[in-house]
């Protein structure tokens, strides 16, 4: 029955000026998501509003699932549309759709007609109140509230006549593209994959960097984040997923620093790696999947110990959030079972039966100071041999 | 160079079996069922592997019934012999080694009110007949032993619990996983006291979703699968014709020039167990010679992270198996085998298999062997403290 559907926006319509640029980027994201959707859809603006138009058959679940999946949509409405033959054929076609979608339904409603083509030979009033006439005729148990109507009956008149009256939530955000590009540290586990959706929910384009040490890591546990790279995907958009080579530095520091430091010392090598990647593909900041106190790399003092190596700014959207909150996300975007797939990443396979929980800047900067000989070196190798991959 | 010496989790496909399988797609792929000419070629090829497979047992090729593998087979044989003798008794023996397919289906007898003794094994993960003896009781129905061990290697005196349970008890019925042991024993069935035997195809550089469970014809057993009455009612389901086929030639191609391939897989062992043993810290958990299977070397490594080594063969294309996959935090289940031999808690994460197949040269076993030589000194500088 419905073979358009215009898609409602929330905060781009207030961005001023910018506001084309905006709905621009919506439409791309739009057009993307729908790529993959069984049928052909033409996406279109039209005087502040986005439509989506069937152009062959389509499966309806499907098309909604896919733009509940971009960002920048707060609502969807499936729309019927009509040639303008008279106001006869008109009221029908509106009592044809009602009683389709709600049936004999005991309801208030309310007729909202809007008039952009001016030549239509009645005004929106002649409209709402002819129109409310026929509805009432045709159904005796539905009634008119103006006020607080269970249903607000869209009747706008165009080249064409749409009619809608149901509003299917988006996942709101903005429009991913619009806010710039961060580069998130994606490991295997929960966190960083929800934390990379959160920014991308913002309008920020992901690359990612994973760090992945063979033999103490698999070929098995980097599929793993090749998958959850793909899924993080369906939301923000293609990533190039740095995988660097991390073993040699992990076992350098592993030989030259004091046990106990070795998370905190191999994060903050990894943070520099992140950074230079961010840096050389125009990353505006790093993006990470921590929360305060989780595990003893993520007190406040760790954090700050991670934190000291960044030039740019890092951002933590799940810092606040405790593991069930997380992990609620994670189910609701699907990356969760992914996510718990049992692999060792490279952070657990020395890890110190007591890490430090409170480092010292100055002594992690001194012990540090143990790596001198062959850090760069090796930093240097690791870059030089990351494998970069285009997850779509 | 490669080294595939994980033979025991699954083959390589022999040509001529790519060749039936294709020739069974593309030209002559008729329904046996049908009633036309192009059905009744395609019966050929079952009836053709029907009789091979009987020929390498020594038994009618009535007794022989193509299933999707050992899966299959071990659970057909186990649910199908204990739910149609239950009125004969509920009493089940099985040993504390055996693979999960059947270790689940007997969790699951024990949930439909039967139950299950699970005999006790040695260092080497073998049972005794002694134990086997003493578990026997008034309601016993069935008996469930594998031939050789899949993780370790060890093979288990199948024939004299065969003759033991024929001479004293010919009611019970003894099923025998030889998933790992077929194509590598003659392995005779009517003279071993066998009433059920489970083979795999896949094991034995035939197809996957490939076997057969040989059943001895007075055996009481009900089907599994109902449907379309194929395989005289006892497994419906099309007949997979191209896998039964090619599962066909890869049993005679198994037992063609059997003790050349035989003598072949013990070289190799002998090889392998004497260069492994000279290493330092090591633990051999396989028999010797024809004491063990002749294709499968169980060895624990010492303060080295079975995982790790593994991955670290694998960069140079050597491919083998863990026992179990431990996971440092996370507190994952070990192998329940290596923990029924005994093993110090040290070595249940530290131990691999090696299996051979009739494709691996000694030139293979040596790259292996230089491999752990510099590996494992490198592991074990580096590890968990």
């Amino acid at each position: 029955m419905f073979q358009a559907f215009l898609i409602k926006y929330g905060e781009i319509g207030i961005k001023g000026k910018n506001r084309h640029l905006f709905e621009d980027a919506l439409m791309k994201q739009i057009r993307h998501a729908l790529k993959p959707v069984e049928g052909k859809f033409f996406v279109r603006k039209e005087q502040g509003r986005i439509f989506v138009e069937a152009e062959s058959a389509f499966d309806y679940d499907e098309v909604i699932a896919a733009l509940q999946q971009v960002f920048g949509i707060v609502g969807i409405c499936p729309m019927v549309q009509a040639a303008d033959e008279g106001f006869d054929k008109l009221a029908e076609t509106v009592n044809d759709y009602l009683r389709k979608v709600y049936g004999d339904r005991e309801m208030s409603f309310k007729v909202n007609a809007r008039r952009a083509k001016k030549s239509y030979p009645r005004t929106s009033m002649e409209i709402n109140a002819d129109l409310g006439e026929r509805i009432l005729a045709a159904f005796p148990n539905m009634k008119v509230d103006v006020h607080k109507p269970d249903v607000m009956l869209d009747v706008e008149i165009r080249d064409q006549i749409y009619i809608y009256s149901q509003i299917i939530p988006g996942p709101g955000g903005m429009p991913v593209g619009t806010n710039g590009k961060a580069m998130l540290l994606l490991s295997g586990g929960i966190d960083s994959p929800v934390a990379g959706y959160m920014i991308a929910k913002r309008g920020v384009k992901i690359d990612a960097v994973y760090f992945h040490a063979p033999p103490y890591t698999s070929e098995r546990a980097k599929q793993k984040v090749v998958d959850l790279a793909h899924l993080v995907a369906r939301y923000s958009g293609p990533i190039n997923l740095h995988v660097v080579n991390f073993t040699d530095i992990q076992l350098y520091i592993y030989e030259a620093c004091p046990h106990e430091e070795l998370t905190i010392i191999m994060r903050r090598y990894m943070m520099r790696i992140a950074e230079h990647f961010a840096k050389e593909t125009g990353c505006l900041g790093l993006i990470t999947g921590e929360s305060i106190g989780q595990v003893a790399s993520q007190t406040m003092q760790s954090l700050a110990a991670t934190d000291a190596v960044c030039t740019m700014p890092v951002f933590r959207p799940v810092i606040g959030f405790d593991k069930q909150e997380i992990v609620d996300i994670a189910e609701k975007i699907d990356t969760y079972e992914t996510s718990i797939q049992p692999f060792e990443d490279c952070c657990t396979i020395f890890v110190a039966k007591h890490p430090v929980t409170k480092p010292n800047i100055n002594i992690i900067r001194r012990s540090e100071t143990h790596l001198e000989e062959r850090i760069d070196e090796l930093v240097q190798t690791a870059i030089e041999t990351t494998e970069t991959i285009w997850v779509e | 160079m490669e080294a595939y010496l994980d033979n025991s989790a699954t083959t390589r496909c022999l040509e001529s079996v790519r060749d039936i399988v294709v020739r069974t797609m593309i030209e002559d792929y008729g329904n046996p069922s049908s009633k036309h000419l192009k059905g009744m070629e395609a019966e050929r090829y079952l009836r053709d592997a029907r009789e091979r497979i009987a020929r390498t047992l020594k038994v009618s090729e009535k007794e022989i019934f193509f299933t999707s593998g050992g899966t299959e087979s071990n659970n057909w044989a186990l649910i199908g012999a204990a739910m149609a003798n239950r009125r004969a008794g509920t009493h089940i023996i099985t040993t504390a080694v055996e693979h999960a397919a059947v270790i689940q289906p007997m969790m699951y007898l024990e949930e439909q009110g039967f139950s299950v003794t699970y005999l006790p094994v040695n260092r080497y993960g073998e049972v005794s007949l002694a134990d086997l003896k003493a578990a026997v009781q008034e309601d016993t129905i069935l008996v469930s032993v594998m031939y050789v061990n899949n993780e370790l290697g060890a093979a288990e005196p199948i024939e004299e619990i065969g003759h033991f349970l024929k001479e004293k008890y010919p009611g019970i019925l003894f099923h025998v996983d030889a998933i790992q042991a077929y194509g590598k024993y003659r392995i005779f069935p009517k003279k071993a006291g066998i009433d059920m035997l489970s083979v795999s195809g896949h094991k034995i550089h035939g197809p996957k979703g490939t076997g057969f469970l040989y059943i001895q014809e007075k055996v009481k057993i009900k089907p599994l699968m109902l449907g379309g009455g194929q395989q005289k009612g006892m497994r419906s389901g099309t007949d997979n014709v191209p896998g039964i086929a090619g599962l066909g030639e890869a049993a005679g191609e198994a037992y063609r020039d059997f003790e050349e391939k035989r003598a072949h897989l013990l070289r190799l062992k002998e090889y392998f167990m004497e260069q492994v043993s000279m290493l330092p810290d090591v633990v051999i958990n396989t028999r010797p010679g024809e004491d063990g299977a002749p294709h499968i070397v169980s060895v624990s490594f010492r303060g080295v992270r079975s995982e790790v080594l593994l991955h670290a063969l694998e960069e140079r294309g050597i491919y083998v198996s863990s026992g179990s996959a431990c996971s440092s935090n996370k507190k994952l289940p070990v192998s329940a085998v290596l923990k029924e031999i005994g093993m110090e808690r040290e070595l249940l994460d530290a131990t691999l298999r090696f299996s051979f197949g009739r494709f691996n040269t000694e030139e293979e076993l040596a790259y292996c062997v230089e491999a752990l030589k510099e590996l494992l000194p490198m592991l074990r500088r580096y590890s968990r403290h």
